[in-house]
């Protein structure tokens, strides 16, 4: 009896076995240029566009089926690391300039030379300097560009023209970190206190701020001031890093750099912008929106969002020219990678060089989201933008002039963050003084002397 | 005991037949009696269960954790092992500093509240509300998830929408940035935490309460004793073995505040709230450095052990007055 008890259980698990092998035999099957592969990126704006690229690709490639997946930044990046870790990473990516350096050191990604070079893309198709940002210090490609981004300013256009400050005057707009310039002065006309009193008039409450001049999202020290501060602090010829990419010395002890954020705190105390304990949980694009700020300077992906607040009459200036007399913006751009675990390393490559191509960055321009990597596309998304009545001429300017300078690419950029950001934290509250940040910059050059 | 003291005959005890009936008693009613060979068998496959998740979840992470604070490790790649430099390091950090007083901070305000504020809760459960209705109402708050919580106290204490600035300001006061200033951004985290977790520190020492006779009080009255002394002299002392439970779990809890922190001001404003778990998981899983998130981590631990050992000793949780 218990043997024979014994002997179905055996059987039993046999079969199981036997079945089970049989399962994942049909997962994985020899030829990796089919099934299913993962896609993440973090953008919900552009998840629509992306989603019709998955499927176009789908109809051409139909052995193999694209399954996107949006995770907002915040958890994006910690996701991405430990699925690495743990064998669940997503096969294709997103990814962005100042996270890609660990991944290339840890060996996470997979070089994707030979797929160019086999396949034949065209790196001269996308807009200059794009494609070799994706070059690590191997001298191995690691990503296909997809899509870039400059820095503008957006304003409440009934605002200005209540403080008689036309469109061609916001788009001439001239700074230095000693007064601020025309800019100071228009974000100062621009900011009204609760008993109507502008911020350059007499009398003026800097403590009861109605309408700030300019908005406060954050000390925005995490990516060098992308948005807030470094199209400022470019104009006086500094730059973050010794040299881009792979700098190896942070430069934020120079005077240059301390006296344009100086600056930008000082609007604080002077009441021309939030405090930054005002803003701590509070959403500076909502607060636009909201009217409660006449200027917030950011980047081009979040143009979507400010044309979507109701009620508010949108206009977009370059941002103002600085002390080298010319304006500048940072360039950044995202780009596709593979992840190095990945089981079906054919078809990803078959994706990666679809997100790359115009077939797909046609169809990211037409939704008017970004502006994608490939010039003819960026023509297009130009134009898509414009159909919408969003003259986006202050961000694509910048590429044309070529008065772009890039996100300092580096290694240990999270650590460089959690150094800076609260140090930078600390100045733009008033707490300590611009010249806190030299303290700040030895701890982060000792990084890269370890 | 006191059947055998009050047997007339100690020499009848020891009869065959009271040991007859002893054993079929044991036959009877089988682990009431003597626990040997074949019920550790039986009590290890119960205890199996619960040992798989200690070995799996706090054994073994516990085991590797301690060897990874002596490593290298950015979690993609092998650890490398280089002695005790992460602790080294951490000596001379002045953020590790900044957390063990931000952390402290945050542990005195919310015990001190928490359990002053519980202990009234209990006795007015005990002595006035004794619905059930009203008892179980204590307890809402702690059965909210913590990030819901405090996204929620986020939200109404916000310094520009927030109804508790409206109301701040209606009546004629100045807006307080809550998460935003950093004199305000502990004490504020510490309320929501008492706010939610009183009503369950409550309930425990409600139910000490109970645990104390009437019988005790009773005498007291009888001996004329006001309502003050005898919470002073009788409740607390005989209390204490809960309270000390209670405050030792409740300490090493609020130690490890995290998620609070996590979902609203992030370790800001500048440091202000950079507690040794936020810190700990910002150098493990933002910066990568988990060898030196596992040094912090076992100094966390050990903090704990040594605040707990001394919990027990001075409050002698271990021993009760009622014997």
């Amino acid at each position: 009896m218990k043997k024979k008890v014994l002997g179905a259980v055996a059987a039993a698990a046999v079969a199981t076995l036997a079945l089970t092998a049989c399962g994942s035999g049909g997962g994985s099957s020899a030829d990796s240029a089919k099934g299913e592969i993962s896609y993440w990126l973090w953008d919900s704006n552009q998840l629509p566009a992306y989603q019709q690229c998955a499927d176009d690709f789908h109809k051409a490639n139909p052995d193999i089926t694209v399954k996107i997946t949006q995770t907002g930044w915040d958890d994006y990046w910690g996701k991405i690391t430990n699925g690495m870790a743990s064998g669940t990473a997503p096969d294709v990516f997103t990814d962005h300039l100042s996270k890609f350096p660990d991944f290339i050191k840890t060996k996470q990604l997979v070089p994707l030379d030979d797929a160019v070079s086999t396949d034949k893309v065209d790196l001269t198709q996308y807009n200059d300097g794009l494609a070799n940002l994706w070059v690590g210090q191997d001298g191995k490609r690691y990503g296909l560009p997809k899509d870039w981004d400059t820095v503008g300013l957006f304003y409440n256009k009934k605002m200005a023209a209540d403080a008689g400050l036309s469109p061609a005057q916001m788009a001439s707009l001239s700074w230095n970190p000693q007064d601020g310039g025309s800019y100071e002065k228009a974000i100062a006309h621009l900011t009204v206190d609760k008993n109507g009193k502008r911020g350059d008039e007499a009398g003026f409450d800097k403590n009861n701020v109605a309408v700030f001049g300019l908005g406060l999202p954050g000390s925005d020290a995490e990516n060098a001031g992308q948005t807030q501060w470094s199209f400022l602090s470019a104009t006086t010829g500094w730059s973050a890093t010794d040299k881009t990419p792979w700098g190896s010395h942070f430069n934020y002890d120079d005077k240059r750099v301390q006296d344009t954020i100086a600056w930008w705190a000082s609007l604080a105390q002077k009441g021309y912008m939030p405090k930054l304990e005002t803003t701590v949980g509070a959403n500076a694009p909502d607060a636009f929106g909201a009217g409660k700020a006449a200027i917030n300077a950011n980047g081009d992906w979040m143009i979507g969002q400010y044309k979507g607040y109701k009620g508010i009459d949108l206009g977009i200036a370059p941002t103002p020219t600085g002390v080298d007399g010319k304006n500048a913006s940072m360039f950044n751009g995202l780009a596709d990678s593979i992840w190095a675990g990945t089981k079906k390393k054919d078809a990803s490559i078959k994706w990666v060089e679809y997100l790359g191509s115009s077939a797909c960055q046609d169809v990211v321009a037409s939704k008017a989201v970004v502006f994608p990597a490939i010039k003819t596309s960026t023509d297009k998304a130009a134009a898509a933008f414009a159909a919408k009545g969003i003259d986006v001429s202050a961000f694509t300017e910048h590429v044309k002039d070529k008065s772009t300078f890039l996100l300092p690419i580096t290694d240990n950029a999270a650590k460089v963050a959690g150094i800076m950001k609260p140090a930078m934290d600390a100045v733009i509250a008033g707490k300590s003084p611009a010249s806190s940040l030299t303290d700040a910059n030895n701890q982060v050059n000792a990084l890269f002397s370890k | 005991m006191t059947t055998l003291t009050k047997h007339p005959d100690p020499e009848l005890s020891a009869t065959g037949r009271s040991r007859k009936s002893r054993k079929s008693q044991k036959r009877g009613k089988p682990g009431a009696g003597f626990r040997g060979i074949g019920d550790l068998k039986i009590a290890l496959l119960f205890i199996f269960p619960a040992m798989i998740g200690f070995v799996l979840f706090y054994l073994v992470p516990t085991i590797r954790g301690i060897y990874l604070s002596f490593t290298e490790y950015s979690i993609l790649g092998d650890p490398e092992w280089i002695g005790v430099k992460n602790y080294q390091q951490i000596a001379k950090d002045p953020l590790f500093w900044n957390a063990l007083g931000v952390t402290s901070e945050y542990v005195v305000i919310n015990i001190v509240l928490q359990t002053v504020l519980a202990l009234g809760l209990a006795i007015l459960m005990h002595r006035v509300a004794k619905s059930t209705l009203i008892r179980g109402a204590l307890l809402l708050p702690y059965l909210m998830a913590n990030v819901i919580a405090a996204l929620l106290w986020f939200w109404m204490l916000d310094y520009q929408i927030g109804i508790v600035n409206q109301f701040i300001e209606w009546v004629g006061l100045p807006r307080v940035a809550f998460f935003g200033s950093e004199q305000w951004a502990i004490p504020t985290q510490a309320l929501i935490n008492t706010w939610r977790h009183m009503g369950y520190t409550a309930l425990l020492l409600f139910a000490g309460l109970q645990a104390i006779p009437n019988t005790v009080y009773e005498a007291a009255s009888i001996d004329g004793s006001k309502a003050v002394s005898t919470f002073w002299r009788i409740t607390l002392p005989l209390l204490r073995p809960v309270l000390a439970l209670v405050l030792v779990v409740t300490v090493i809890g609020s130690f490890q505040v995290f998620d609070t922190v996590a979902v609203t001001t992030q370790g800001g404003p500048i440091n202000a709230t950079r507690v040794l778990q936020y810190y700990i998981y910002q150098r493990a899983f933002n910066e990568q450095d988990f060898g030196y998130g596992s040094a912090l981590a076992v100094i966390l631990f050990l903090i704990l052990a040594i605040v707990a050992f001394i919990q027990m000793k001075f409050l002698r949780g271990n021993q009760s007055d009622l014997d």
